[in-house]
């Protein structure tokens, strides 16, 4: 997971969260801090941090519960 | 103004004045929109400001659509709520479906050939979008779905729907035809406001539906595909709300100059001064919110989504206030059936409801609050 990635995505979640510190790894949504208000901003997020396009094939869960699996979803975004 | 904005809203309420307003009146009394009026709507191309062109720069688009709105609610609540309705499936479609979806619907959509609609709300489920009762369920190839929908606007006339079903995985979002087997649709009359919605309860006794028909993934119907068309709704409906505050306002400015009480216009007493002091300051000020708010959802910011909140809050609230002292103003004369007023009171009152209640939109906002605090 590539720091300046991975970094920006934090400080949002945490932001978020009303100063919730998570480790990369912790599963928002099974945690229970993830609502669906949430969820349209995290894709905004991305979208504007990153220069990047969520679309429907994106949406998997996967690619949402944690700090790693956001920047991961990025990584391949920016591959692509 | 930037003058480019400004004549477009001139040519926005010019367009709304020749096609739409002469038949409002008719619209509320028949409960029905006239098809000379949508077919005004599309041959004016404004079915197609809701969807992404890449010839426009984003904040111009956006401010465009939303003015598209604001002339429309001037005119008429009603047809305002038609084309919003349309714009919020639009947008989760435009936004969600994959490329063969985009590629069928979207052109329809946006030249008006198709109309749609989003279907959430159900006779045991308003605000509590998530709990849903209509239930999707794999069926061979195919998903099946049960259950009822009610309060659809423009359901008595849309051809497809933006449907929010609970599957195994969560809500869900499907696209449904109006010609879909199993589909009943009842009008639903009599309202108190904005009577040419043209609701409908939508009655899915088993409607079956190919993979095709699924909008984006399973269980992300609600979180992602409605979220989008409910963000787009909150959007259009403020700007709607501000034209039709606006037109409050040019009857209460109108009607005070030219009705004379006690050998003097209203507009001399101070009283009335007062009214017309906070409705234009109000009015302006809801204005710029819608404005600010266009300007974030073209930057595609984040806070985009607060704002179109906060926007239609607040427009929302504002025009009911304006309406209540335009009535104030018009007296007994504002209350009959052949006055304006008494539908704008009736109209302004529905806005409150719609696209997230008021008491809803202020939980959602302070949550707001609480997580910029952090």
């Amino acid at each position: 997971m590539a720091e300046n990635i991975a970094v920006p995505i934090r400080e949002f979640v945490t932001r978020s969260f009303s100063g919730q510190q998570l480790a990369d790894e912790d599963d928002m949504f099974a945690l229970g801090f993830a609502t669906s208000l949430f969820a349209m901003q995290l894709v905004a997020f991305v979208e504007k941090q990153f220069g990047v396009e969520v679309d429907s094939d994106d949406l998997d869960i996967d690619n949402f519960r944690s700090v790693r699996a956001i920047a991961g979803l990025v990584e391949r975004k920016l591959a692509a | 103004m930037l003058e480019e904005f400004a004549d477009l809203e001139r040519e926005y309420r010019a367009f709304a004045d020749e096609h739409v307003a002469p038949h409002a009146a008719l619209i509320d009394r028949e409960e029905c929109i006239p098809t000379e009026v949508v077919e005004a709507l599309r041959n004016a191309g404004l079915f197609a400001t809701g969807f992404p062109s890449r010839d426009q720069d984003p904040i111009a688009a956006n401010l465009r659509h939303g003015l598209v709105h604001e002339a429309l609610g001037f005119a008429s609540a009603s047809v305002q709520g038609l084309v919003n309705v349309h714009h919020m499936a639009g947008s989760a479609i435009a936004r969600w479906g994959s490329p063969a979806q985009k590629e069928h619907w979207v052109p329809r959509l946006a030249s008006g050939e198709v109309k749609a609609a989003l279907a959430i709300t159900e006779p045991n489920v308003g605000s509590d979008a998530a709990a849903v009762e209509t239930r999707a369920v794999v069926d061979g190839d195919a998903w099946l779905l049960r259950g009822a929908k009610c309060w659809i606007t423009y359901g008595q006339n849309a051809d497809l729907f933006v449907l929010l079903a609970a599957t195994e995985q969560g809500g869900t979002a499907f696209l449904v035809p109006r010609r879909s087997a199993n589909l009943h649709i009842e009008p639903i009359r009599g309202v108190l406001g904005c009577r040419g919605y043209m609701l409908a309860r939508l009655h899915l006794d088993g409607v079956r539906l190919s993979s095709e028909h699924l909008l984006g993934k399973p269980g992300f119907g609600l979180t992602h595909v409605m979220a989008t068309g409910l963000e787009s709704g909150r959007y259009n409906l403020a700007w709607g709300c501000v034209g039709l505050a606006r037109a409050c306002l040019d009857a209460s400015l109108e009607y005070a100059h030219e009705r004379r009480q006690f050998g003097a216009p209203l507009a001399s007493f101070q009283l009335v001064q007062q009214m017309i002091a906070r409705m234009m300051t109000e009015v302006h000020a809801a204005r710029l919110v819608c404005w600010h708010a266009g300007v974030l959802r073209a930057r595609r910011d984040p806070s985009a989504i607060k704002e179109a909140t906060m926007a239609k809050y607040y427009a929302s609230t504002v025009v009911n206030r304006v309406a209540h002292d335009t009535l104030q103003i018009h007296g007994a004369n504002g209350c009959g059936s052949g006055s304006p007023i008494e539908r704008y009171v009736r109209d302004a009152r529905i806005m409150e409801i719609i696209e997230g209640s008021t008491q809803v939109l202020e939980l959602a906002i302070a949550r707001y609050g609480y997580q910029e605090r952090g």
